[in-house]
């Protein structure tokens, strides 16, 4: 019955919405995505729970009692639903009773002494978890932060190309130069030695014309004194000796 | 003034005792209504007790104790025969 209730409903309230978007568009008759949700920060737990007394009681029970009957209030609420529950027996006291009194009684003292431990081993065991987790996120921001260091620090240095490529060029024209003024030389002195083996040439041509000149001079001379002339002369020449070997002797 | 809430979408600490059988009638009691019902009251009590980070004794033991009591009520139709008592 209630169902035909709602399904009777439906139309109308369909009826209600604003009329679907022409065609071309998504044929939606719901706005989608108009609310900001969003999955992610996920917000961080609470740190306690929800206060209980006594370990069986939320403590809204007694703020709600609070106003009307003050702090002992819901105490002597408890005390008087027991007293009636106990009187009429609608909670029987049984062997049950007995054994429930001695279990309660073990467990409650073995949460009184030991409860702080086991809290404390449980909160290590967490916060262990959570450091894990917090220096795997952190060393992967300080991966990141690396990365954009270094990514910074290639683009200073490809900045510098210019300067590379100035030197780059500087070599190359110390290179041209260098080789320029080599294959200078070279010509200079092929060129000098060309010229200088013209001269070397006319040099021996003139030496040896004057040589054999002379040569030829001599011989020509040497066969044109004939034996005769050499007599002549040698007399002569012992005549002269004489002459001056007198004019010596007066002298001294 | 502020629109009125629907007496569908109270909570149920807002409603007045003279409208609870109404409000009462009008939840949704199909098999997706309870299921959802259960689910919404599941959570509240998981995020409230449970999913904390120093969750304490009161979490599990409230449980227990309703698990007690619940069980004693199923029983009590033979729990009835140990009473001390015929007349209270």
């Amino acid at each position: 019955m209630l169902s035909r209730l709602v399904l009777r409903a439906a139309p109308a309230a369909l009826r209600a919405l604003p009329p679907p978007v022409a065609v071309g568009v998504l044929h939606t008759t719901r706005p989608l995505h108009t609310t900001q949700q969003s999955l992610a920060p996920v917000p961080p737990l609470p740190e306690k729970g929800g206060e209980v007394r006594h370990g069986l009681i939320p403590e809204e029970f007694f703020q709600f009692l609070y106003p009307k009957t003050g702090v002992t209030g819901p105490y002597m609420l408890g005390t008087g639903l027991l007293l009636y529950l106990l009187s009429k027996e609608i909670y029987v006291v049984n062997h049950e009773t007995a054994a429930a009194a001695c279990i309660l009684g073990v467990i409650i003292y073995g949460i009184k002494k030991f409860g702080a431990d086991v809290a404390a081993f449980a909160d290590k065991l967490n916060e262990e978890k959570l450091a894990s987790a917090r220096a795997m996120k952190s060393e992967s921001i300080e991966t990141l932060q690396k990365a954009i260091e270094e990514e910074k620090k290639e683009q200073w240095r490809a900045e510098g190309r210019s300067y590379l490529f100035d030197a780059k060029r500087n070599n190359i024209a110390m290179l041209l130069e260098a080789n320029y003024r080599e294959r200078l030389l070279m010509v200079y002195n092929e060129v000098k030695k060309r010229l200088d083996y013209q001269v070397a040439m006319q040099n021996l041509k003139r030496q040896k014309e004057q040589d054999h000149m002379i040569q030829w001079v001599e011989k020509s001379v040497i066969q044109s004194i004939t034996p005769q002339q050499q007599k002549e002369s040698i007399a002569k020449c012992i005549l002269d000796l004489k002459a001056l070997s007198k004019s010596a002797h007066a002298a001294v | 003034l502020p629109a009125a809430v629907l007496l569908k979408d109270t909570k149920l600490m807002d409603v007045k005792l003279g409208q609870l059988g109404t409000w009462l009638a009008m939840r949704d009691f199909t098999p997706g209504g309870i299921l959802g019902a259960v689910k919404r009251g599941y959570t509240r009590y998981y995020n409230k007790y449970i999913n904390v980070r120093k969750g304490g004794l009161g979490g599990i033991s409230m449980l227990l104790a309703g698990y007690i009591a619940l069980s004693y009520m199923w029983s009590y139709s033979h729990i009835k025969h140990d009473r001390r008592r015929k007349y209270h």
